[in-house]
């Protein structure tokens, strides 16, 4: 209905305010997520809006809030974990994989958890090994869980809002160096189903599969392509569990050619689980391998020098797509 | 301290902690007769304290339980037949076969499920409490666990917010003296109960053998805990009769033969009330007798009812995976 634009973090504030709203059994909780509002600002006014009582403060206790979320969701409620850097949930991996993933299961069916694990993501932030992986494989291993990565404005609030009103948990990585990007979002009260990808460039020669900020680099790669007479498909699967499969192999068919880039280390990644599926199901249809390109498998470095050539960028994705065309 | 427990309600906790054992017992026996797959972890022993707790909740009251879990599901209101299936793997199980021995889940009873992870559910209980609390539905959360679970980080983060938010959570630190094959003394620095203490939380310590003074100590912490007074901890003392598990059968290497002994001798939580209701003439062993016979007669036919029982079919496998 408009052009309104909003940025990542103010879509995925939008997000929650409006299902505090609708739903009064929704509430915040984390380090530093009221009057703060988290360190990069995306809760900002919501503790104005909503009170303490729903935009929880707690110590620096990841495990214990985030058991804290899982009883509370058991319970009745519906609570929104803030989890600061994806990196921490190195400390909370027996609550989110142990427990909230296998409540419903191992309860047969009886209990639920209906909450969501927000966190960050993303490399070129200066902060080192310890505050910036994407992590977003480790959970896209475990039955029960589900996983959200946006890429735009748009994508985050419509996931957000469905990732609130899931019955079962969710973990949604925002990538950090995103959180500025403007983008167009309507008013109206949408949602995104999870596991539906989104073509967001049609193109006949190559599939760019990409997530999160990697949808950008792979967008400015298919500008390049396009100067050399190359035309680039970028499919966003939104969710890595559930994987919209049959988009990708469809794509994969059409265009012959595919790689896959996501910011997780590329060992035992998300790149080669996709890339799995594609060569699988499009194996006839296929004119190359099926690539792969994620972070270098290195813990990430603080050095502007050396951290900048450990994610892909426009112009690496560019340099694969043309070898891969046989334009090199 | 007894007097405001009429005859009545004495005999009732006889009855769960008379069926916790006769139910354990037979869960052994089953694991002997290769009739039970995997594993179980004996409550026998301990039938006072998960009776003498769960006699002072609501029936919406929630609890989490542990790997050491039939007692607690049982005294909270299990269904013996329903529970036998679930450790035998059948579909009439409490879990659908799903969960077996150590995830026990009812929470038609208030029970939000057994967890294997030793301490893995503090963080539950404590959010079921706060849930309560923000639902403003006077439930309180009890959370059992053992010595070992102590050494888990996991408490000292959500005992802190309990004490701090005042929620109404109970902490139930069953002190069995083994962290698995190891004594506690040998894993623990200074006191158990001073590790509630630090947080400026109610914390007490019962002789978990006697079921009358687990009960009346723990109506004063639900109390307190539903006025909004915050939370509480209680150390209940007792012994694990077997092993670790139903298979850790040789323990000469980590604890004596007398021992064992002199607890079911002169410690057991069955004998204890029987020999105090009958020494101030409240009921006589026929009563007592009755009891047994009758929880004897629910194990066995529960027994029966779980081995007839058919195992859910296979393609049940990746149903309630998702919400």
């Amino acid at each position: 209905m408009s052009d309104r634009e909003l940025t990542f973090a103010d879509a995925i504030r939008e997000a929650l305010a409006e299902e505090m709203r609708r739903n009064p059994r929704v509430f915040i909780i984390g380090e530093d997520v009221a009057e703060a509002g988290t360190p990069f600002k995306v809760l900002s006014g919501l503790v104005e809006e909503f009170g303490k009582a729903r935009v929880i403060d707690t110590p620096i206790s990841e495990p214990g809030f985030s058991g804290i979320g899982v009883g509370a969701a058991m319970t009745g409620m519906r609570p929104v974990v803030d989890i600061m850097f994806g990196d921490f949930l190195g400390l909370v991996m027996d609550q989110i994989a142990n427990q909230a993933a296998k409540v419903h299961y191992m309860s047969g069916g009886k209990l639920s958890v209906p909450m969501v694990f927000r966190t960050t993501m993303g490399a070129t932030r200066r902060s080192a090994a310890q505050h910036s992986q994407s992590l977003h494989a480790w959970v896209s291993h475990i039955p029960g869980l589900k996983v959200a990565i946006p890429s735009t404005p748009y994508d985050a609030k419509g996931l957000m809002k469905t990732a609130i009103r899931d019955n079962s948990p969710v973990v949604f990585f925002e990538d950090k160096m995103m959180y500025k990007l403007k983008g167009v979002v309507p008013m109206d009260d949408y949602t995104i189903p999870f596991g539906v990808a989104d073509i967001k460039r049609a193109g006949n020669d190559i599939t760019l599969v990409a997530t999160s900020s990697m949808v950008q680099v792979a967008l400015g790669a298919a500008d390049l392509l396009a100067q050399i007479g190359v035309s680039a498909e970028v499919i966003d699967p939104r969710t890595t569990l559930p994987l919209d499969k049959s988009t990708l192999i469809e794509s994969a068919k059409k265009t012959s050619r595919a790689i896959v880039i996501d910011e997780g280390y590329e060992q035992y990644g998300v790149t080669a689980e996709i890339a799995s599926v594609i060569a699988d199901g499009a194996f006839y249809y296929l004119d190359a391998p099926v690539k792969r390109m994620g972070a270098m498998n290195v813990p990430v470095p603080f050095s502007p020098a050396l951290e900048d050539v450990t994610v892909p960028t426009e112009q690496s994705v560019f340099e694969m797509a043309k070898t891969l065309c046989g334009k090199a | 301290m007894t007097e405001h427990i009429d005859l009545e309600q004495s005999l009732h906790m006889y009855e769960q902690m008379a069926k916790i054992r006769a139910f354990e017992e037979k869960v052994n026996e089953l694991y002997k007769n290769a009739k039970m797959p995997g594993l179980a972890h004996l409550y026998s022993g301990e039938e006072a304290v998960a009776v003498g707790v769960c006699e002072a909740l609501h029936r919406d009251d929630y609890i989490t339980s542990t790997h050491r879990g039939h007692g607690h599901c049982l005294a909270k209101g299990a269904k013996v037949d329903r529970m036998f299936a679930e450790l035998l793997g059948k579909e009439a199980g409490y879990c659908r076969g799903k969960g077996g021995s150590m995830h026990i889940a009812d929470p038609d009873s208030g029970n939000l499920g057994a967890n294997a992870i030793v301490g893995g559910s503090m963080g539950i209980a404590t959010g079921a409490a706060m849930s309560a609390k923000m639902r403003g539905s006077n439930q309180v959360a009890v959370c059992f666990f053992g010595d070992g679970a102590l050494g888990q980080g996991l408490f000292y983060e959500v005992a802190n917010m309990a004490a701090l938010w005042k929620l109404p959570v109970i902490y139930v630190c069953e002190n069995n003296l083994y962290n698995e094959y190891t004594h506690y003394s040998e894993t623990t620095a200074g006191q158990l109960i001073a590790r509630a203490q630090t947080f400026g939380m109610c914390a007490e310590i019962v002789d978990g053998q006697d079921v009358h003074a687990v009960y009346t100590t723990m109506q004063r912490l639900v109390e307190r805990a539903r006025c909004g007074e915050g939370p509480a901890f209680l150390q209940c003392d007792t012994y694990r009769y077997y092993g670790h598990h139903v298979g850790d059968i040789n323990r000469a290497y980590y604890r004596a033969k007398e021992e064992e002994t002199e607890w079911r001798a002169n410690r057991d939580p069955l004998k204890i009330l029987s020999a105090r209701l009958v020494a101030q003439k409240l009921t006589d062993a026929s009563v007592i007798e009755r009891i047994e016979a009758e929880v004897n007669a629910e194990v066995e036919s529960g027994v029966a009812f779980a081995l007839n029982a058919p195992f859910p079919d296979a393609r049940e496998v990746d149903e309630d995976v998702y919400a």
